[in-house]
């Protein structure tokens, strides 16, 4: 590691910040805290300056990656641009100021906001309602069978069966589960598509959804989707769609229309809130007609030219979150939408789709591509060709980081080998996509011609390649002090 | 690949040893060879009642997350502690010190329906294409 630890930098006695003299009367400790609170040993803290720490954490953000320094095709995880302005926006001090225990009187203006980004949430997307409150793309799938389950068993009909494609993100049948459904996987077809004959045999009246994700995970868009959900409404059950890849519809298809029950929404994939680390994420859920009174409470309406928050719906399944979702990150994606506007949103599902197909066409001759049609917003090459001259796709990740790119998503979907899923997004500029092409066409021809220089990948990073075995078998997650065992 | 021909083998890439009336059960190597090196496995509960093609293990790798399913139905009798601590086991012996856990079968009369060691060399080729 080029940077040392902070505890490495320690050097005993040395002290960031000297406190001036106690200038009021000191008090017994014992008389504040109860003497078997107390610590007996002092905290082992690193001892350093000012100058060390600013200098240890300015150098360490210079490891960063993101995509605010260079391109970031990790498929599925739409890693576009944030635009600034919207920060600006977020921080504006009515906002920022903002308390979650403040009465709905005083705080119209973001409760507006609030009422409008759900009135445009419902228009994208052809949805009767929205809950804002899910923190996460995930929650928003767990509130997605959790209303499901409730739907079922308020009927009468408590039936039992999530029926999921094998090509769909871990999340859905972990979601599936975690509301005590069986999950019943079924293999896609050769188009990479879900295969109505198989679905039909799957059917039952225990089945109470499909979770489909469209276009889905290999980025191929579910052209008989009327028909899937024909399918599962004729046996009434419902379908759920996982929003993660709305960036390839927006502005041009309604899920609502495809016949779409429940959908959820990443907010920080398709309306450019920040990334993990960079915030926290949010995942509305949006319901048809007859699974509106299940949605979470409270609710932001209208009554009489005020908003108020609404709690009295019998049949809700409760609170999912404290308050009413992560509201700075909802600012930011209501400032996407009206930015953009109607046409805009419909451009960037049209420049993430072009974008996609150009880097995909640019690769097939170095790269195996198992479902050649033409893609949506992201693609899956297979390293198959590669893996054969002993190198992995795993290698091919590694030596994308000495060429200054981040890795796209690899070993997914499963039901490719050697799978590589690449997802450029609209932000990037042809410029961009081309030295990302070249860079992986250079590595085919090493791959060829000097395997070894790929498999000893990377040799450019701060560090080299690490030993993720060893690092999942033995977690080594504290820093011991030698000496006192600790 | 290895697939010894006294075992039987699921389309879900579980191998069986059968002794008596109960079950070992093991994954392939052609699995094991997929997920890569594996680093944790939950194992199911001692008496567990376990259904056919019900799902009753994980497994994780440096790769994925990975679903192990009951070849047969029965009751978990033993199930295999020394993969707590070492779960190369299943990477380095997958037949052998990797094996999983013990079904005690209800009808071992559900081994005819598992592949034989032939038919399941066939699935494998099929999937790698």
């Amino acid at each position: 590691m080029p940077e040392k630890l902070i505890f490495e930098i320690s050097s005993p006695g040395r002290r960031g910040v000297r406190f001036p003299e106690c200038d009021v009367p000191k008090r017994p400790l014992e008389d504040m805290i109860p003497k078997r609170l107390q610590r007996t040993t002092p905290p082992r803290l690193p001892e350093v300056s000012e100058l060390d720490i600013v200098r240890h954490f300015t150098r360490l953000s210079h490891l960063n990656y993101s995509v605010d320094t260079n391109f970031y095709p990790l498929g599925s995880c739409t890693m576009k641009y944030n635009p600034k302005v919207h920060e600006d926006i977020a921080g504006l001090e009515g906002f920022k100021k903002l308390h979650p225990y403040q009465p709905h009187e005083q705080v119209q203006g973001v409760l507006r906001l609030l009422y409008d980004f759900s009135e445009l949430l419902k228009e994208v997307c052809g949805m009767p309602e929205f809950s804002l409150q899910p923190a996460a793309g995930a929650q928003g799938e767990l509130l997605g069978m959790m209303i499901t389950r409730v739907y079922y068993e308020k009927k009468g009909e408590p039936r039992r069966k999530i029926i999921i494609p094998d090509s769909a993100h871990g999340t859905n049948p972990a979601s599936a589960a975690l509301c005590g459904f069986e999950v019943v996987e079924i293999k896609s077809n050769k188009e990479g598509m879900v295969d109505l004959e198989v679905l039909k045999k799957a059917m039952s009246p225990e089945v109470a959804a499909l979770m489909i994700t469209n276009p889905n995970t290999l980025g191929i868009f579910e052209k008989e989707i009327r028909a899937i959900c024909d399918i599962l409404h004729a046996a009434g059950g419902l379908v759920y769609c996982d929003g993660a890849n709305l960036n390839a519809l927006l502005g041009r298809v309604k899920p609502g229309d495809m016949g779409i029950d429940l959908l959820h929404l990443n907010l920080h994939k398709t309306f450019t809130t920040p990334h993990g680390g960079g915030g926290p994420g949010a995942g509305p859920l949006g319901v048809s007609e007859p699974l509106r009174p299940f949605l979470p409470i409270p609710r932001v309406e209208m009554q009489k030219g005020t908003f108020i928050f609404n709690y009295n719906f019998p049949d809700s399944v409760g609170r999912l979150k404290p308050f009413y979702g992560n509201i700075g990150i909802i600012i930011r994606a209501y400032a996407y939408i009206l930015s953009l506007g109607r046409e805009g949103l419909g451009r960037v599902s049209e420049a993430a789709v072009l974008n996609a197909n150009y880097l995909k066409k640019k690769l097939s001759q170095h790269y195996d591509i198992p479902y050649p049609e033409g893609c949506m917003h992201e693609f899956v090459l297979s390293g198959r060709r590669q893996k054969r001259l002993g190198v992995t796709t795993m290698d091919i990740a590694k030596r994308l980081l000495d060429y200054g790119f981040y890795a796209p998503t690899i070993y997914f979907p499963l039901i490719v080998e050697e799978a590589l899923m690449i997802e450029p997004t609209e932000t990037e500029s042809r410029e961009t996509l081309d030295d990302f092409a070249q860079a992986l066409v250079s590595i085919a021809e090493e791959a060829e011609k000097q395997p070894e220089l790929v498999k000893g990948a990377p040799h450019n990073t701060p560090v080299r390649r690490l030993d993720e075995v060893k690092a999942a078998r033995q977690l080594d997650l504290r820093w011991s002090f030698t000496g006192d065992g600790l | 690949m290895d697939f010894p021909v006294d075992l039987s083998y699921a389309k879900t890439h579980e191998w069986v040893r059968q002794k008596g009336d109960e079950a070992i059960v093991g994954i392939t190597s052609y699995a094991q060879e997929q997920l890569r090196d594996i680093v944790f496995v939950e194992l199911p509960k001692l008496g567990r009642k376990v259904k056919a093609k019900q799902p009753c293990a994980v497994i994780e790798s440096v790769k994925a997350a990975y679903d192990t399913y009951a070849p047969v139905s029965g009751e978990i009798i033993r199930i295999n502690t020394e993969l707590e601590g070492s779960p190369q086991l299943i990477n380095e012996d997958p037949y052998g010190k990797g094996w999983l856990f013990i079904i005690k079968m209800n009808d071992p009369g559900e081994l005819k329906e598992l592949l034989s060691s032939q038919a399941y060399a066939v699935l494998c080729k099929e999937e790698h294409h």
